[in-house]
């Protein structure tokens, strides 16, 4: 069992204020939903969770069972059990897809997974994405198409396994067969039980193949709202106009 | 003394074996401007003593300057060159005869002292062959290569600069194809105080194709050089050039020049040429110049491609993210940004030498 606790948690970026105190716990087996407005701070609750080095915490905590996420370097927190899936992948020229996934790997798992082993396990996890074996030769994020750098992400989910997956609009650019394989994918993972999921989306559609357990409104980098997946459905039918400041 | 010969154009130079032929070096040379002279001991304005000798191993015959293959495939085109051209005292003829299955290696080691050296290769019409020259240990080295590929024969040349971090190297490196040649050089540079290299391909019949692989790294304080001349000096050839160089450190500095000649006779000439160079701290510096001239309406194909970016800090974070701790992700991102060179070598014990000797660049 392990526990996410992100607690009043304020973040800047160049000296602007984006988070302003976010309150949030994720336990394994939990599915989160933050939805939110574009520019409402999202991806940088998600980085700043990552250690993207852009991003300053002003104040605030996380814990991962306890232990002081925040003065972990960005690989520590994903050998701690944090994995996120970028809205934005990034190419890295030169470097193969098996290749960086065996590294990734072997980095988390503190030990190189044997290769028969990981052959095996690399090809049926790829199959189950819908992924064209060739895809594992092609340099990382490197020409691929939007739906192929998502399938990626989540290739890394599946394999990595880890204790705490951020997905952070993993829904968009993504078309209907994709968003299901994807969608799927990430419900494998929640079927273990062992891994507690904080999913970032501007729209609802995602919701409908992944249920959350809990929804979250984010609008001006806080927390505005929580609830239910009723909350969800209330989204859809109004969007967020009834928490933006305008409709204050 | 009369000026020596002087070839026209945009890449005008003067080329002449003798040496009083060319003024002393001033640093004020278009040829010259990017190299700290002062680091050269000497050699560009004649006041270096070059009285020592190098160790070359391997399977050679041991020529002089009087041999009438000397001066084949290279004309010195500055005073250091002419010298060694004159003054060596030991040169290596290579004589390439059908096709080996097995690369010829020469080691060339320098034991502190200053030397000349020459290396001819001679590859008789229809030879195949892989030569590696291996410059390590330390000194200061004029050698020239001078490399007569036959009608119809295919020759790489691999030349690795894997000096002591002490070692000046200046080398002039000619490659000579005949019609339907082939001919592929691979320079690795990796160690040396300052290394000067000058690869040049001219052509003497048709049908020739001509590939250029570079890769260089220099670490603080190194100031690694490679000026290219490709010139088409028949109808129907090929050249494509892809140099790659990475820096990092104080005063880490590559130089990458490009020139390519399609004279007017070069007819249906097909030619690119890139170089990539990757800074990885803000003090290291890379200059890249490509030059292309067309005397000739009639080409096939030219273009050239440059460019110099800083390490992306998003690619070490994304590995990162991975569990990746920060060296080996950024020793991935760096390897991966040679890759496109490495893969193209063809020589898998070169390969994996290559990729150790990053390694250790990149750990040290
Ligand atoms: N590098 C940056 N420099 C300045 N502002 C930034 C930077 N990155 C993001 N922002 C700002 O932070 C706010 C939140 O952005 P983001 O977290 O990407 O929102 P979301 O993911 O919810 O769309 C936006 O106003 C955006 O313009
Ligand atoms: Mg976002």
């Amino acid at each position: 069992m392990t526990t996410l606790e992100i607690h009043d948690l304020s973040v800047s970026v160049e000296d602007k204020a984006i988070l302003t105190g976010v309150n949030l716990t994720i336990r394994s087996g939990e599915t989160h939903a933050i939805m939110g407005p574009n520019g409402s701070g999202k991806s940088t609750l998600a980085y700043s969770l990552a250690g993207h080095p852009k991003y300053t915490v002003t104040g605030g905590t996380v814990t991962l069972d306890g232990q002081d996420v925040l003065s972990m370097s960005v690989d520590e927190r994903a050998r701690a059990g944090m994995f996120l899936a970028m809205q934005y992948p990034v190419e890295v020229p030169g470097v193969t897809v098996s290749n960086f996934l065996r590294t990734a790997a072997t980095a988390v798992r503190g030990e190189a997974p044997a290769l028969r082993h990981w052959v095996k396990e690399q090809k049926a996890a790829m199959a189950a994405l819908d992924m064209d074996p060739a895809f594992a030769s092609r340099n990382v994020n490197e020409g691929f198409s939007g739906g192929e750098k998502k399938r990626h992400e989540i290739l890394q989910l599946e394999l990595l396994k880890p204790k705490i997956a951020i997905l952070d609009e993993t829904d968009s650019g993504l078309d209907v067969d994709a968003l299901r394989v994807v969608s799927e994918g990430v419900n494998r993972v929640r079927a273990t039980g062992e891994t507690g999921t904080l999913l970032i989306t501007h729209y609802t559609r995602i919701l409908r193949y992944i249920q959350p357990d809990f929804v979250h409104v984010f609008v001006g980098g806080k927390i505005v709202e929580e609830g239910g997946k009723e909350l969800a459905d209330e989204l859809e039918a109004n969007g967020y106009a009834r928490f933006t400041p305008a409709a204050v | 003394m009369a000026s020596p010969p002087l070839v026209e154009g945009k890449f005008a130079r003067h080329l002449s074996r003798d040496p009083d032929a060319f003024p002393a070096i001033t640093g004020r040379e278009e040829e010259w401007r990017f190299t700290p002279l002062y680091r050269l001991r000497g050699l560009h304005d004649g006041t270096a003593v070059v009285d020592g000798t190098i160790t070359v191993t391997g399977e050679f015959e041991t020529i002089g300057p009087d041999h009438p293959l000397v001066g084949t495939a290279l004309v010195p085109a500055d005073r250091p060159a002419a010298l060694a051209m004159r003054d060596f005292k030991e040169g290596q003829l290579v004589t390439v005869d059908g096709e080996l299955d097995e690369p010829i290696s020469l080691r060339i080691k320098g034991n502190g002292e200053s030397s000349y050296g020459h290396v001819v290769i001679d590859a008789k019409p229809f030879s195949k062959a892989v030569v590696v020259l291996d410059h390590l240990g330390s000194g200061t080295h004029v050698g020239a290569v001078e490399v007569l590929v036959g009608d119809s024969a295919d020759i790489t040349l691999v030349s690795v600069q894997d000096w002591d971090d002490d070692a000046v190297h200046l080398s002039a490196q000619a490659a000579r194809l005949g019609r339907d040649a082939r001919f592929k050089s691979v320079v690795i540079t990796l160690g040396g105080d300052l290394v000067r290299l000058n690869p040049t391909v001219s052509y003497a019949g048709p049908g020739g194709d001509a590939e250029l692989l570079g890769l260089a790294f220099a670490d603080a304080g190194q100031h690694l050089e490679h000026r290219l001349l490709v010139e088409h000096t028949a109808p129907s050839c090929k050249s494509r050039v892809t140099y790659k160089a990475a820096a990092q450190g104080m005063e880490a500095h590559t130089v990458w020049i490009g020139d390519v000649v399609i004279r007017k006779e070069a007819t249906g000439t097909d030619t690119y040429e890139l170089n990539r160079n990757l800074l990885l701290s803000d003090e290291a510096r890379a200059d890249s110049v490509p030059n292309l001239e067309i005397e000739t309406g009639e080409i096939a194909g030219a273009g050239h491609a440059s460019a110099t970016g800083r390490f992306d800090d998003n690619q070490l974070f994304y590995l990162q993210s991975r569990g990746i701790p920060a060296d080996e992700a950024r020793r991935m991102v760096v390897r991966g940004f040679f890759h496109e060179i490495v893969r193209r070598i063809g020589i898998p014990d070169l390969e994996d030498r290559l990729d150790a000797a990053l390694d250790s660049e990149l750990s040290a």
